[in-house]
C-alpha cells in the first residue's frame, strides 16, 4: 500500500484526523497555540459540506457543539488554557446530559494568560476536575503526529461509544511541531458511529434508560422522538427530578460507565519495559525526550524503559502498578509541577521510588534534563 | 390540535407562582404555533435557567434545557445542525441581558433564524427577587435594599442596534396581539426578538408595593401604547408596543449554504 506522506503541523494533523473521523460541526474561538485548528477547519469543513462557525467566545463554542451534536452531528471545538477554563461549565453539561463531543486543548504555559506561545502540560488536572461536581471524564493525549491522528479519531470513537465529552490534551510542542504523517487509508482505522434507537415512532422512547451494556441509544433532534435534555438531575425521560434514588442511580451511571471500563479505554505505549530497572513514565511531547533517553541509554546497556500514557483519564492505575512493580525507580517526566506524578504515587506499591523530572518555565524538557535527574536518583551527581 | 396536546402533563404542576405572567406567554406561544400549523417534530425549544426557562420542559417539542445565559449559543448549534427546524428560545431577564447578554447581541448580529422570547419581569424570580439588568431605576430588590441604582436595558433598542431583523414588544395583558406577534416572529426568516413585559407579583410586585397580578397587568394596560400612537406624543413616558423592526436581511444559515457552495467549487 502506497500511503500518502504529509509534512504537517500537529494542529493540522488534528484537523485531518477529525475529518477522517467524520467531523460535521466545529465551533471555536481563536486562541494561541490552537488557532491553526480553527483556521484550517474554516476552509476544510465547508469543502466537505460540514459546518464551521467562529463563535463570540469559548463558552458559546462549547455550547454550540453540544447543540449540534444533538442533531446527530459529530462535533468538536479546540482551544487553549484560558478558553478551556471558560468551557468548563458546558463540559459538565455534556457530561450530565451525556452528549458526545470532542474538546481539543492545546496546552500553553502557566495559569491565567501565562505564556501563550510556550509549552506546558499544566491542564492535566483541569481536564479531570475542571468542571464542578463528581463526574468521570475521558482524556487522551499524544506525543507524535501519527499518534495525534490516531488519538483524535479515538476521541470521536470513545465520545460516541460512551456518550460523553472526550478531551484531547495536546501541547504547544506537538501542536506546532512539523513532522511526517503517513495518512491512513479510508477505513483503515475503524470508526464508531452513533448508536441510534430502534424504538419506532409512537412507542415511548427513554433517552436516559441505559441498555444492559450501559450504552444509551440516541434519537436526533428533529426526529420522531421528542424528549427533554437538561443539566438537572433527570429521570429516564430526561425530566428533572430530586428523587434521591434516581439521583443516586444517575450519578453512579455517569461515573461507572467510564470508571468501570478503564481497561477498555486505556491506550498506552510500552518501550523496553520487560527488564527495565528504571521506568520513565511520560505522555505528550515530554515523552519524546523520555524515549530519546531510553533508546540512547539502552545502547550503553542501561536497563531503562518508557511507559507512555495516551489515556490520562480515567487514570490506568492498575496497569501502572503492574508495569512498575519490579522497577527500582519510576521517573515521571511531565511539564507541570507533578500532576500525573501524584497519580503514579497513588498507583504504585512503593511511592518512595517515584520521582519527578519536570519543567515549568515554558521551555521544553530535554533528554539531558532527564538524564541529570536519573543521575541524581542513582546517586551519581550531575 | 387542542392547547393541551402541546403540553407534557407528566411535567405538571408547573413551578410558577400564582399570578405569574409566564403561563400567559406559554399559552400564547402554543396558540401561535397551533395557528401556524407547525409540526411538533419540527420545533426545538432551547432555554437557559430561570422561571421563564422552564417553559421548554413543559412543552411537547424537542426540548433542550441548558445553562444560565447560554441558550442562544446552544440554539445556534442546533439551528446550524438542522436549519429546517424552528428554534424558539424562551428567556428571562438574566438569560437575555445579564449572563447571556453577549450571546444575545451576537445571535442578533448574525441574524440567525431563531426566535427569542424575552419575558421581562424586571427581577430574578427563581433565586428570590434580586435586581436584574431590566430592573427599573430606584426599585427595590433583595440585593437593592436601598433602591436600584443600575440603569435598565431597553431590549428593543438593544436588539435593534445589535442587528436583529425582527423586533417587537408586547405585554402579558395584550394576549391577542401577543399571539399575532409570535406568529410573525416564528415565521420571520432571521433573528426575531419578542419582549414580553411580564409580571412577577411574588417578588417584584411585593417588594415594590405594585399590588397583585391583576393590578400589575393593569399597569401594562395603562402605561403602554401602540407604536406610533398619538398618546405617546402627549405622554412620552408611555411604553410603546408593537413591531419595531421587520426586515429582510441575509440570514446566517442561508449565507452559510453559499459558503459551502464556494468551498466545494474551489476544491
Amino acid at each position: 500500500m502506497n500511503k500518502k506522506t504529509l509534512f504537517l503541523q500537529g494542529n493540522e494533523v488534528c484537523v485531518e484526523a477529525a475529518l477522517y473521523a467524520g467531523l460535521d460541526f466545529f465551533a471555536g474561538y481563536p486562541i494561541t497555540p490552537s488557532t491553526e485548528i480553527v483556521e484550517h477547519l474554516a476552509s476544510r469543513l465547508p469543502q466537505k459540506g460540514g459546518c464551521f462557525i467562529q463563535m463570540e467566545d469559548e463558552i458559546a463554542s462549547m455550547c454550540a457543539i453540544i447543540g449540534a451534536s444533538l442533531t446527530g452531528m459529530k462535533a468538536m471545538t479546540a482551544t487553549s488554557g484560558p478558553g478551556f477554563s471558560l468551557m468548563q461549565e458546558a463540559i459538565g453539561y455534556a457530561v450530565m446530559a451525556e452528549i458526545p463531543c470532542v474538546i481539543v486543548n492545546v496546552q500553553r504555559g502557566g495559569p491565567s494568560t501565562g505564556m501563550p506561545t510556550s509549552v506546558s502540560q499544566g491542564d492535566v488536572m483541569q481536564a479531570r476536575w475542571g468542571t464542578h461536581g463528581d463526574h468521570a471524564i475521558i482524556t487522551l493525549t499524544a506525543s507524535n503526529h501519527q499518534d495525534v491522528f490516531a488519538m483524535t479519531v479515538e476521541a470521536f470513537n470513545l465520545a460516541e461509544t460512551y456518550r460523553t465529552p472526550v478531551i484531547l490534551l495536546l501541547d504547544e510542542v506537538v501542536g506546532h511541531m512539523r513532522e511526517k504523517l503517513l495518512m491512513p487509508e479510508p477505513a483503515e482505522i475503524p470508526l464508531i458511529e452513533r448508536l441510534h434507537t430502534s424504538v419506532k415512532e409512537g412507542t415511548d422512547y427513554h433517552p436516559y434508560l441505559p441498555r444492559e451494556d450501559g450504552r444509551l441509544p440516541m434519537s436526533d433532534f428533529g426526529g420522531v422522538h421528542r424528549y427533554n435534555v437538561t443539566g438537572l438531575v433527570h429521570d429516564m425521560w430526561g425530566f428533572p427530578t430530586n428523587n434521591p434514588k434516581i439521583a443516586h442511580g444517575l450519578m453512579r451511571h455517569i461515573v461507572d460507565k467510564i470508571e468501570n471500563r478503564v481497561s477498555e479505554i486505556t491506550r498506552v505505549k510500552e518501550y523496553f519495559l520487560d527488564d527495565a530497572e528504571g521506568i520513565l513514565l511520560s505522555y505528550g511531547s515530554s515523552a519524546r525526550s523520555a524515549l530519546h533517553v531510553v533508546k540512547n541509554r539502552r545502547k550503553s546497556g542501561e536497563r531503562l524503559g518508557l511507559l507512555e500514557l495516551q489515556t490520562l483519564w480515567p487514570f490506568p492505575a492498575e496497569l501502572v502498578r503492574e508495569r512498575c512493580a519490579h522497577a527500582k525507580y519510576v521517573l515521571v517526566v511531565e511539564l507541570n509541577m507533578g500532576q500525573i506524578l501524584q497519580e503514579v504515587k497513588k498507583a504504585v506499591d512503593d511511592p518512595s521510588k517515584v520521582f519527578l523530572a519536570n519543567k515549568v518555565d515554558g521551555t521544553f524538557i530535554t533528554p539531558t534534563d532527564i538524564r541529570n535527574v536519573i543521575r541524581l536518583i542513582l546517586g551519581k551527581g550531575v | 390540535m387542542a392547547v393541551r396536546d402541546y403540553i407534557r402533563e407528566r411535567f405538571m404542576p408547573h413551578i410558577w407562582c400564582a399570578g405569574c405572567g409566564h403561563g400567559i406567554v406559554m399559552n400564547n406561544l402554543i396558540r401561535a404555533i397551533e395557528v401556524l400549523g407547525l409540526k411538533k417534530n419540527d420545533i426545538v425549544m432551547v432555554s437557559g435557567i430561570g422561571c421563564s426557562a422552564r417553559i421548554s420542559g413543559y412543552l411537547d417539542f424537542h426540548t433542550l434545557h441548558t445553562l444560565h445565559g447560554r441558550a442562544l449559543a446552544f440554539a445556534t448549534g442546533v439551528k446550524l445542525g438542522r436549519p429546517d427546524l424552528h428554534i424558539i428560545v424562551p428567556m428571562g431577564d438574566g438569560d437575555a441581558t445579564a449572563i447571556g447578554g453577549n450571546h444575545f447581541i451576537h445571535a442578533a448580529r448574525r441574524n440567525i433564524d431563531i426566535t427569542a422570547v424575552i419575558m421581562n419581569n424586571h427581577i430574578y424570580g427563581m433565586t428570590g427577587g434580586q435586581y436584574s439588568p431590566l430592573s427599573v431605576y430606584g426599585r427595590m430588590a433583595t440585593t437593592a435594599p436601598f433602591g436600584n441604582i443600575d440603569q435598565a436595558f431597553d431590549i428593543v433598542g438593544l436588539a435593534q442596534s445589535a442587528g436583529a431583523s425582527f423586533v417587537a414588544r408586547t405585554t402579558s395583558y395584550h394576549a391577542t396581539s401577543m399571539i399575532k406577534i409570535f406568529q410573525k416572529a416564528i415565521t420571520h426568516k432571521g433573528f426575531s426578538v419578542v419582549e414580553v413585559l411580564s409580571q412577577c407579583p411574588t417578588y417584584y410586585g411585593r417588594k415594590n408595593r405594585l399590588g397583585d397580578a391583576v393590578e400589575m397587568m393593569e399597569f401594562f394596560k395603562k402605561n403602554t401604547t401602540p407604536l406610533g400612537s398619538a398618546a405617546k406624543e402627549k405622554n412620552p413616558d408611555l411604553i410603546e408596543r408593537g413591531i419595531f423592526v421587520q426586515e429582510d436581511r441575509p440570514e446566517y444559515c442561508a449565507e452559510y449554504k453559499k459558503i459551502i457552495k464556494k468551498a466545494m467549487g474551489e476544491q
